[in-house]
């Protein structure tokens, strides 16, 4: 299954420098966004170009491929993006998270900890956290270049004496190495902890928007707050009802017509494995099978 | 700059192609006092505000600033994040609409609190705090701290402004218009506000004005402009009561007689 007539991973080679001089400058300013001339992909804006840019930049024929999107190697989106990879490219695949070398991911950082030399790809939909703060792009940029972000905290303020506590649950606003506002794309902000000081190389793409950017290994990235208020992740009172994980970020999914549901792990590598490992949760077997699996 | 001054204007120029919009204004400023400035519609007022405060970049002229902590300093010739720092804590900027100057989409208090968290505050607890002591100050109901100011009456909203801008504290506030565009009643009770903000706060105040009214009640010195030149600089009472320059006699002249 290869396509023939195409270079190694799709982009031609020049397109792939392009990308890579703004990984490199990414990189080297974290959390600021680097423009780069975003190519028109085999799928829509949305589906993940900009993720499959920078992984189509970085990916050599030794690597090995993981693609999540919400956290499952299973759905749609993952599939066809693994099968473009796999078509243009051949590399290996697999869905451990820790033998991966490349992850494109959508929507979560995966719950098994990341290690030296994994590279996590973002795809991001939108990449400047202050866009429905400040309407002017070249407002932003000045604003970013002059670390004015009174604004956002204001976003904050207006959670807190709207709601009582801070709503944003998703793409919450973060501070890279004490510089840079950076939106996290939208992984929960369960997630956002994992962000700080990871081993691994993060590399955020926005094929729309036009923009990469980057937090390299071990970087600092502290989630926004007040002093009075800090920030706190989602927490639940069930735990996984296939594998019993209680620290992990749970879906709500309807399993019947009848107002049924249960909570699971949305990482399906880690539920998979932590079920083959032995681990049962409350509704281990009596789940459907469309969730238990095989 | 002699020591007590507290802004200096000097040789300040603006055109817009061949249209001079400020042409060689100079004034001084002090401290604690309030200079009206008034003048025909399209007479450079509007365009003198911006000019001093930075939002349109003026072809000629220092704006010359004795900072806390740094001396005197050309604010013109600040770098931008000095000069937007300055802005946000030592100065203020009163609109004429307040929809310009107010933030709609959020509540009165994130507006009020605004300036505190981009200067750094960070503890909900206090600015929240500091919101409602304004509001108050401001004859605002306390209760209307989460609503936002679209809800709010013209005359609030402006009060509003002016508490956004007065709530870290700023030396210097210039007021484009601030009665403009509300009824006479209201316009009162907000001379009334202000008068006794200026009063309390000591602060300077450049306001910007048509109404020779609202300048003999609020103002010390008064600069009257035409065509972009200051035709006539002097106390309020003086101006008042014996204008020197035929447009200044011409609007002293054109004030309704009660």
């Amino acid at each position: 299954m290869s396509l023939d007539g195409y270079n190694f991973g799709y982009l031609d080679e020049q397109t792939k420098r392009m990308i890579r001089r703004a990984i490199l400058k990414a990189v080297a300013v974290p959390g600021y966004q680097v423009p780069f001339a975003s190519r028109d992909m085999p799928l829509p804006y949305g589906w993940g170009t900009g993720g499959i840019q920078v992984t189509a930049a970085c990916i050599g024929p030794n690597d090995v491929l993981k693609v999540i999107d919400q956290g499952a190697d299973d759905t749609t989106n993952a599939i066809s993006i693994r099968h473009f990879f796999q078509k243009t490219t051949r590399v290996a695949v697999t869905e451990a998270t820790e033998q991966a070398t490349i992850i494109q991911t959508r929507h979560r950082t995966p719950e098994t900890p990341l290690h030296e030399g994994q590279i996590l790809v973002y795809q991001v939909p939108i990449p400047e956290p202050l866009r429905w703060l400040e309407p002017r792009e070249t407002e932003t940029r000045k604003m970013h270049a002059l670390a004015d972000y009174g604004v956002m905290h204001v976003k904050l303020y207006e959670d807190l004496a709207r709601l009582g506590q801070i709503a944003t649950s998703y793409n919450y606003p973060v501070l890279v190495n004490g510089r840079y506002v950076m939106a996290p794309s939208p992984i929960p902000k369960f997630d956002n902890p994992k962000l700080d000081r990871n081993p691994a190389l993060q590399l955020f793409g926005a094929g729309r928007e036009k923009r990469i950017y980057a937090v390299p290994p071990y970087t600092a990235v502290r989630s926004l707050d007040f002093e009075d208020h800090p920030f706190e992740i989602q927490q639940w009172d069930e735990v996984c009802g296939l594998c019993g994980a209680g620290d992990s970020y749970l879906d709500e999914v309807i399993i019947d017509d009848r107002g049924g549901k249960l909570f699971c792990c949305s990482d399906s590598d880690y539920c998979t494995r932590r079920r083959a490992a032995g681990h049962l949760g409350p509704h281990g077997r009596d789940a459907p099978e469309a969730l238990r699996g095989p | 700059m002699s020591e007590s001054r507290l802004l200096q204007v000097e040789g300040l120029t603006k055109r817009f192609g061949r249209t001079v919009a400020c042409d060689d204004v100079s004034f001084d400023l002090w401290p604690g006092e309030v200079l009206a400035v008034v003048g025909e519609s399209g007479s450079g007022k509007t365009t003198l505000l911006n000019a001093i405060s930075g939002h349109v970049a003026p072809d000629a002229g220092r704006v010359l600033y004795r900072t806390r902590h740094e001396g005197v300093v050309d604010v013109l010739q600040l770098s931008e994040p000095a000069r937007r720092l300055l802005m946000r804590t030592d100065w203020g900027l009163v609109h004429q609409n307040p929809r310009d100057g107010l933030r709609l989409a959020v509540s009165a208090g994130a507006n009020i609190g605004e300036r505190l968290m981009a200067v750094g505050d960070r503890h909900y607890g206090r600015i929240r705090g500091t919101a409602l002591d304004w509001l108050g100050r401001i004859e605002i109901d306390t209760d209307r701290i989460d609503d936002r100011p679209q809800t709010f009456s013209g005359g609030m909203q402006q009060r509003l402004q002016i508490a956004r801008n007065l709530v870290t504290g700023p030396r210097v506030v210039f007021m484009d218009e601030p009665t403009g565009g509300l009824d006479v009643s209201v316009q009162a009770r907000l001379l009334d506000l202000l008068r006794q903000l200026v009063t309390r706060l000591s602060l300077s105040v450049v306001i910007v004005t048509h109404d020779l009214a609202v300048a003999r009640l609020l103002s010390h010195r008064m600069m009257v402009m035409q065509r972009g030149r200051v035709v006539e600089l002097g106390l309020t009472d003086q101006i008042l009561d014996d204008p020197q320059h035929p447009y200044s006699q011409l609007l002293v002249a054109s004030i309704l007689q009660t």
